[in-house]
């Protein structure tokens, strides 16, 4: 219960005793308080913009350039993850490497996310015989593990970084318009779209502009699960030479070129990307995590 | 310390010298199987004269007797030639264009009857005039063939077109088996998919895609061969698989070939355990420019990507992480026909200053007007070395501002891209296997005479210095109009960049001799003269 008070020299009054409003700091502060391994992923994230962002400034080297006086050197204040058989910086190579990892798992998973999400709410919306077939198209695409599907869409596309995200956007459709779906059925039955029908709207603005908005929680949830899921299986397509090609620098790439051969007698080759994969899958993973629990009205007051 | 490293090098030095001694003078011991790794999944059959892979010799070889071979004791040697079937090399007849064969008559087939000139004579006709319905892979290398005949049942002679120093090596081709007549007249095709031969091994089974075995053929010719009571090769394409393998001892040798850091690893885990033999490989890949593309029908261009490319600073880098080492041009380094480093070095691609060459690489593209020259490589998604040297040659022609994408598919749409003209730049590969300069060099005719050049341009004149050059017998003069087809080739049309030569490295458990390495993967595999120290 708030109370309301007059100041005695001015005579105005003052809402002091009142809850002062939360401002964007605020939650800031309190999300960090409240999911510290979340803020340590968007931290991650953070630093993964920031590194691709500045990647010519922060890298020392071309990360495409051959340096054949300086093949497989062990880290030293000169390479500081060392150099791959090429006799490229490892660490600049990482940093470019960044680039392609948003490129690639950004733009895969708003692809796959965005349609996914219009497909969803629309099969929801329409539902009978159109539910019904594009529910079983997605059980087809859905019975192929993401990799797998991915792999298919490259085998018949070609390699490259535009293939690769085509690639992962399909699989990332049906795994959107799924979930998306469960949520929309629920917000058909709410009287507003009704009231939007009889009002005369057509189907794409009930759908965009009065469901799609409606369903935006879970959505995003998922979305950064996909940036995760988008980053690994680009690193899992160039581990098997059917992701982005050399000298484009790209961390799967850069593992499927050192981790057989080299893998013992210069493990850096190896090692440094296999921990840039790891650290932006976790960061993504945790902050998506946190963004679940804090977006969620049941998991918010836990 | 020095005292100590002198007394241990000194040490090593003695120890290998007694163990070179015996070695040299060991005596082949008899028995065993041996068991070799095959780097490929299967052969597409089992028929010689149809296939023109590796994987069909690996596993065929031994069941099959040949003409004439390179020397099994030597066979490095790119001009000595030795009898198989035959009881003696001939001497040309007829001004050069006829040899005279001799065929052995203490010959038996694996089914017990007697092998006669007949089933060579057939065999040949066969190789060289298929007859309609069946395939004969190496047809174009016997051009100069006019007529097999059998003048008595102990002789073929073939009678030739024109005189060539290209016959004798292109008859010791290892994919031209003995067939037996009788066979070939109720089946043509009998020997896609099955064995029967007069070889050292008598064919015994066969897993698809998982072994092939053979066991000793009591009445081999070649008295006292084969040494081994078996053999098993193991089909295994994962190149893990096979190092494995080898470490292991569930395997005893793999005969392609491996890249420096399988060799390196192994050496270093199984040392005294396992032998390196290496060689330079007839095989190479070549940059072939489309030229019905703008810009690449332009000579100043093509030029330009020669000269961006520092062979002689790059081969020797290259060799530490991939199956390549000897700069050459289009001849085999190991051949008399070979150009010699001071030759390559007059040409484009080859100077000895790069930053010269690089310099008038970018004169070139400014006067062409393709300073910001793009384009896309295509490449095979096969690491060893293609993938490598896609990747050099990437980091080569940016140094002249030139900015390339690399394009990687599966061998079948690489070869479609090839075949289609549907690529800029591609990273192609001329693989040979008895050398032989005068043949090997047809890849790079035009199109219209030589179908496997993918470059599709028209040029009179490289036919011409070409034919010269085939029908010279002379070897100074041939020698001399080889290097004018080649200076015509890589530097006056740049028609294509030859990259550093491949390097054969056969890793072997050290137990298995007798074995010597070649230059190419398809010689010397009937493993007659191999034993195992055990």
């Amino acid at each position: 219960m708030s109370i309301i008070t007059r100041n005695e020299s001015t005579g105005a009054l003052t809402d002091d005793a009142l809850p002062r409003k939360k401002t964007a700091l605020d939650a800031a502060l309190n999300f960090i308080r409240r999911q510290p391994l979340g803020t340590a992923g968007l931290v991650i994230m953070i630093l993964m913009f920031v590194t691709a962002a500045l990647a010519n400034v922060l890298a020392p080297f071309d990360p495409e350039e051959n340096d054949f006086q300086a093949m497989m050197q062990a880290p030293s204040w000169i390479h500081l993850l060392g150099t791959d058989q090429m006799g490229r910086d490892i660490f600049s190579r990482l940093v470019y490497g960044a680039r392609t990892a948003l490129l690639v798992g950004f733009s895969a998973a708003f692809a796959g996310g965005l349609i996914g999400l219009v497909l969803g709410v629309a099969s929801a919306y329409f539902g009978g015989w159109f539910d019904l077939v594009f529910q079983r198209i997605l059980d087809v695409l859905m019975a192929f593990p993401l990799i797998i599907l991915a792999l298919a869409v490259v085998s018949v596309f070609g390699t490259g970084v535009f293939n690769v995200i085509l690639a992962i956007t399909i699989p990332l459709i049906p795994r959107c318009g799924r979930v998306v779906r469960a949520s929309a059925l629920a917000v058909r039955e709410i009287p507003y779209v009704d009231a939007a029908r009889a009002l005369g709207f057509g189907h794409s603005r009930i759908v965009l502009r009065h469901m799609v908005p409606n369903v935006v929680g879970p959505f995003l949830i998922l979305l950064s699960a996909f940036v995760g899921q988008a980053i690994l299986a680009e690193a899992s397509l160039s581990y098997l030479g059917l992701g982005v090609q050399e000298p484009v620098p790209a961390w799967g790439l850069m593992l499927q070129g050192g981790a057989e051969e080299y893998a013992t007698t210069a493990p850096w080759i190896a090692i440094f990307p296999g921990l840039a994969i790891v650290m932006a899958v976790l960061g993504i993973s945790l902050f998506g995590d946190a963004l679940r629990d804090a977006i969620d009205p049941k998991l918010r007051d836990r | 310390m020095y005292l100590r490293t002198g007394l241990w090098a000194a040490g090593l030095g003695l120890a290998v010298a007694i163990a070179a001694g015996p070695a040299n003078a060991q005596t082949p011991k008899k028995g065993g199987t041996l068991i070799y790794m095959i780097a490929a999944d299967s052969p597409p059959s089992f028929d010689g004269h149809r296939e023109t892979t590796f994987a069909t010799v690996h596993a065929t070889a031994p069941f099959y007797s040949v003409l004439i071979r390179v020397p099994p004791d030597n066979p490095s040697s790119t001009t000595d030639f030795v009898c198989d079937l035959c009881t003696e090399m001939p001497k040309a007849t007829d001004g050069g264009k006829t040899y005279a064969f001799k065929i052995r008559q203490d010959v038996k087939w694996h089914d017990g009857s007697k092998l006669t000139a007949a089933d060579v004579a057939e065999s040949w006709k066969r190789i060289v005039f298929p007859p309609q319905g069946t395939t004969s892979a190496r047809v174009s290398y016997y051009a100069m063939v006019d007529k097999i005949e059998m003048p008595d049942d102990q002789t073929v002679t073939f009678k030739l077109k024109y005189p060539t120093t290209a016959f004798l090596p292109a008859l010791a081709d290892p994919f031209t088996y003995i067939y037996k007549k009788e066979i070939l007249e109720k089946d043509p095709r009998w020997y896609e998919k099955n064995i029967m031969g007069s070889g050292p091994f008598k064919f015994a089974s066969y897993d698809i895609g998982q072994s092939i075995k053979g066991v000793r053929n009591p009445d081999y010719y070649h008295k006292g061969q084969p040494y081994l009571d078996g053999i098993e090769g193991i089909f295994a394409d994962k190149q893990s698989v096979r190092v494995e393998a080898l470490r292991g001892d569930r395997a005893a040798i793999e005969f392609r070939g491996m890249p420096p850091s399988a060799r390196d690893q192994l050496v270093k885990e199984a040392g005294k355990d396992v032998a390196v033999q290496d060689s330079d490989w007839n095989c190479g890949n070549i940059v072939s420019y489309n030229h019905k593309r703008k810009p690449f029908d332009d000579v100043r261009v093509r030029r330009a990507l020669s000269l961006a490319v520092d062979q002689w600073g790059g081969a020797p880098a290259l060799s530490k992480i991939a199956t390549v080492r000897t700069v050459g041009g289009i001849v085999f380094p190991g051949s008399p026909l070979a150009a010699t480093k001071e030759e390559l070095q007059q040409m484009a691609g080859y100077w000895p200053d790069i930053e010269k060459s690089r310099a008038e690489a970018r004169r070139l593209l400014k006067e062409a007007g393709q300073e910001n020259l793009k384009f896309e490589l295509t490449n095979r998604n096969v690491d060893q070395p293609y993938k490598f040297v896609g990747t050099w040659l990437i980091g080569e022609w940016k140094k002249i501002g030139v900015t390339v994408e690399q394009k990687v598919v599966p061998t079948g749409p690489w070869f479609q891209a090839m075949r289609g003209g549907t690529f800029d730049v591609v990273v192609d590969a001329n693989c040979q296997s008895v050398v032989n300069p005068v043949l090997d060099t047809g890849k790079y005719l035009p199109k219209k005479v030589y179908p496997e050049s993918y470059g599709d341009y028209d040029d009179p004149k490289s036919i011409e210095l070409y034919n010269k050059m085939t029908q010279e017998t002379d070897p100074a003069k041939q020698r001399a109009a080889m290097r004018a087809y080649e200076k015509h080739t890589l530097d006056t049309e740049a028609h294509g960049i030859v990259t550093p030569y491949w390097y054969r490295i056969v890793m072997a458990r050290s137990y298995v001799k007798g074995w010597k390495i070649s230059p190419s993967h398809y010689l010397n595999q009937d493993l007659a003269n191999v034993w195992l120290d055990k």
